[in-house]
């Protein structure tokens, strides 16, 4: 090779360093690495030295790398100059393989799209037990097992979130398909999504068994839990983009048919759990579950339970593994009694558990910049100064020294991270006040009722009650017997 | 409440939320949808942030990860003794397993002519633990380099290495130009 030629070849490198979207401390070391002696091409160092001429050749050859390295710590350095081949050795093209195509995510948000009309279609219209159970098992198969559990639409919540809060994220178009998607067809005919298209939501609904019933005192405040997950995962979603739901997601393990020892355990836990307490996951932790509920309060359509008359035999609400039927309250349907006190009741609570989650949401918020990845590094930095740091020290340590170790940047970074914090934490905390609030209200002043009806909120249209209600068998032809009026009520 | 030509006050209610709840989904989404982007975007690992710590063979959520070693041959030195396939203290300066770095045997090394060895990946090896991105970027001239390949990758939600990467490394790049790449390739 020639002095001009690795000069040339020098130089054009220096270029595409400086072109290439990196920190101005690398550029920097560039520049004081061409002012170096230049070691690295001088003839001694050449590879053919180190041909193993004698016994002692590779230690001494490694001595010599040892020597070098410490010589120029650098990364990625041309130490030794790509060879002139004498034989004409052509140097290979480097192999990457093509992009996957993009008919992959178009063929998922269709099979979503199919998914939910024929869930809403068979729930609503067709009344079919048997169809959801069918749709549920293709949807584990292709979502689930097929697809592994990705593109999800329970993590896309978090995505939204980032896209929102961070204007320099593009959201992958999939993504905001899976989320808006089924939230709209929840605001047209309730929770479709669950009842035939979510992954989660299926395996659960295939392996119960043996339902036993949750008292409604348990249940009830068990169902804020969503509302809490949601509003710290969004919180941590959106100051640090760490997405806890997708990371303690107790099913993609199965689905994947591998994973951490705790994701498989959990998984398999919940999973026992569901063979006799009706779908744990999606009432007592599912953050998407819980917005589709709150959508669900207001869909144009729901399942009856009856198809015309309602005996008030309970036979449905015994069959509904998920609590979402609620007993009559009431004689006489038009006479609504406990109207009154709920848009009073809602009037004061909604500010003031906004207010009061809004204030703890912010402590929240501020706690949270410690499991930030950023806030993690700032304490492992001050440790290291300190010298407590255990050796040796951690990757993170690693990273940042190797990126020129900023001090100024870093207390910066959390100045700016902690303000951020604090304003989305009271924003969620803010946001899980009101959704609370409404969930109270909904318990403590239900809606007067004469028949036994779904709670729109709780019900994941798995149509067990259609097939349990002896009205609805006498539609389909079937020879029941029917019970005494109002024998559920004794 | 009193009934005004058969709808209810919470019918029409119900209507009201319904609909501010459609407007907010679709102003939400369309505000995300119209964002300015020439495509969807890809995971990939930025060479010069990589510290080399073995998660990318460990935090994919496939079962081998969508993590390979690249080798950008034109930045290559073809040494001898290169330290990205060797141990740091071979036996004997030869291809026996004992000797080589690569845990699965994912490098393949042929002579080309004195005293100059050509060094190929074998990508359906490669399990992605980055030993010898390590080796070449500490003694050599940082050739090798661990990067994602598009076609493995699932495009999870958030992806789980770059979650867990220390050195924070992941980046989102567009798909018509999905590899962040060293060398002459790079550019």
């Amino acid at each position: 090779m020639s002095p001009q030629h690795r000069i040339t070849r020098r130089t054009r490198r220096s270029a595409l360093r400086s072109k290439s979207p990196r920190s101005e401390c690398l550029k920097v070391r560039t520049a004081e690495r061409q002012k170096r002696p230049k070691a690295s091409e001088s003839r001694d160092l050449r590879p053919s030295t180190f041909r193993p001429s004698t016994p002692e050749g590779p230690a001494t050859a490694i001595w010599l790398l040892v020597l070098l390295a410490l010589a120029l710590p650098a990364l990625g350095i041309e130490r030794f100059p790509p060879p002139d081949f004498s034989g004409g050795h052509e140097i290979p093209e480097t192999v990457v393989p093509a992009s996957q195509a993009r008919t992959q995510a178009w063929l998922d948000v269709a099979m979503l799209a199919l998914g939910l009309g024929l869930a809403s279609w068979i729930s609503l219209r067709l009344r079919s037990r048997k169809g959801l159970v069918i749709l549920s098992i293709a949807a584990l198969a292709y979502f689930g097992f097929w697809r592994r559990g990705c593109v999800c639409a329970i993590g896309s919540v978090q995505n939204v979130a980032l896209g929102l809060a961070d204007p320099g994220y593009a959201v992958p178009l999939a993504v905001i398909a899976f989320f808006s998607l089924p939230l709209i067809v929840a605001l047209m005919w309730g929770r479709g999504f669950c009842a035939g298209v979510c992954p989660h939501g299926a395996i659960q609904e295939l392996v119960l068994i043996k339902p036993l019933k949750v008292p409604h005192w348990l249940d009830q405040p068990l169902r804020l839990l969503p509302w809490i997950y949601l509003s710290l995962a969004l919180l941590l979603a959106t100051t640090g983009g760490l997405f806890i739901i997708c990371k303690y997601d107790p099913f993609v393990g199965i689905f994947r048919m591998g994973g951490p020892r705790g994701m498989l355990l959990l998984g398999g836990g919940l999973l026992v759990l569901s063979m006799f307490v009706g779908r744990p996951y999606c009432r007592w932790l599912c953050p998407f579950g819980a917005l589709l509920g709150l959508l669900s309060r207001v869909s144009r359509f729901r399942p009856s339970v009856t198809p015309d008359h309602c005996s008030r035999c309970r036979l449905c609400e015994s069959a509904c593994p998920y609590g979402a039927i609620h007993t009559p309250t009431t004689d006489d349907s038009s006479r609504d009694a406990d109207a009154r006190p709920r848009p009073l009741a809602l009037v004061v609570l909604i500010p003031l558990a906004a207010l009061l989650f809004g204030w703890l949401g912010g402590k929240v918020g501020l706690a949270s910049v410690a499991w930030h990845p950023t806030g993690e590094l700032a304490s492992q930095v001050a440790m290291a100064e300190a010298g407590t740091l255990p050796e040796p020290a951690p990757d993170e340590i690693t990273a940042w020294r190797q990126a020129g170790a900023d001090r100024a940047a870093l207390s910066t970074a959390i100045a700016v991270l902690e303000r951020r914090s604090l304003f989305l934490g009271r924003l969620f905390g803010a946001g899980f006040g009101v959704a609370a609030a409404l969930h109270l209200v909904r318990v403590r002043f239900p809606r007067a009722t004469a028949d036994y009806v779904t709670d729109p909120a709780d019900c994941v249209s798995c149509a067990r009650c259609f097939t349990a209600c002896p009205y609805e068998r006498l539609r389909r032809g079937e020879t029941v017997q029917l019970p005494v009026e109002g024998g559920g009520r004794a | 409440m009193a009934e005004k030509d058969g709808i209810s006050r919470r019918e029409v209610l119900s209507g009201g939320l319904r609909g501010l709840g459609l407007l907010g989904i679709g102003t939400a989404t369309g505000a995300l949808a119209t964002r300015d982007r020439s495509d969807d975007e890809v995971w990939q690992i930025d060479p010069d942030a990589c510290i080399q710590c073995g998660l990318c063979a460990t935090e994919c959520v496939l079962e081998i990860s969508a993590v390979k070693t690249v080798h950008s041959h034109g930045m290559c030195g073809y040494c001898e003794l290169c330290t990205g396939y060797f141990e740091p203290d071979p036996v004997n300066l030869d291809e026996g397993a004992e000797n080589q770095l690569c845990p699965t045997g994912a490098i393949e090394r042929t002579y080309v002519e004195h005293p100059y060895y050509e060094y190929r990946i074998i990508p359906d090896l490669c399990v992605g633990c980055g030993k010898c991105v390590k080796g070449c970027n500490m003694f050599g001239n940082g050739s090798l380099y661990l990067q994602v390949n598009p076609d493995r990758c699932v495009d999870c939600n958030r992806c789980a290495i770059a979650s867990a990467c220390p050195a924070e490394a992941f980046r989102l790049v567009p798909r018509p130009t999905p590899y962040l790449l060293r060398g002459k390739e790079g550019t």
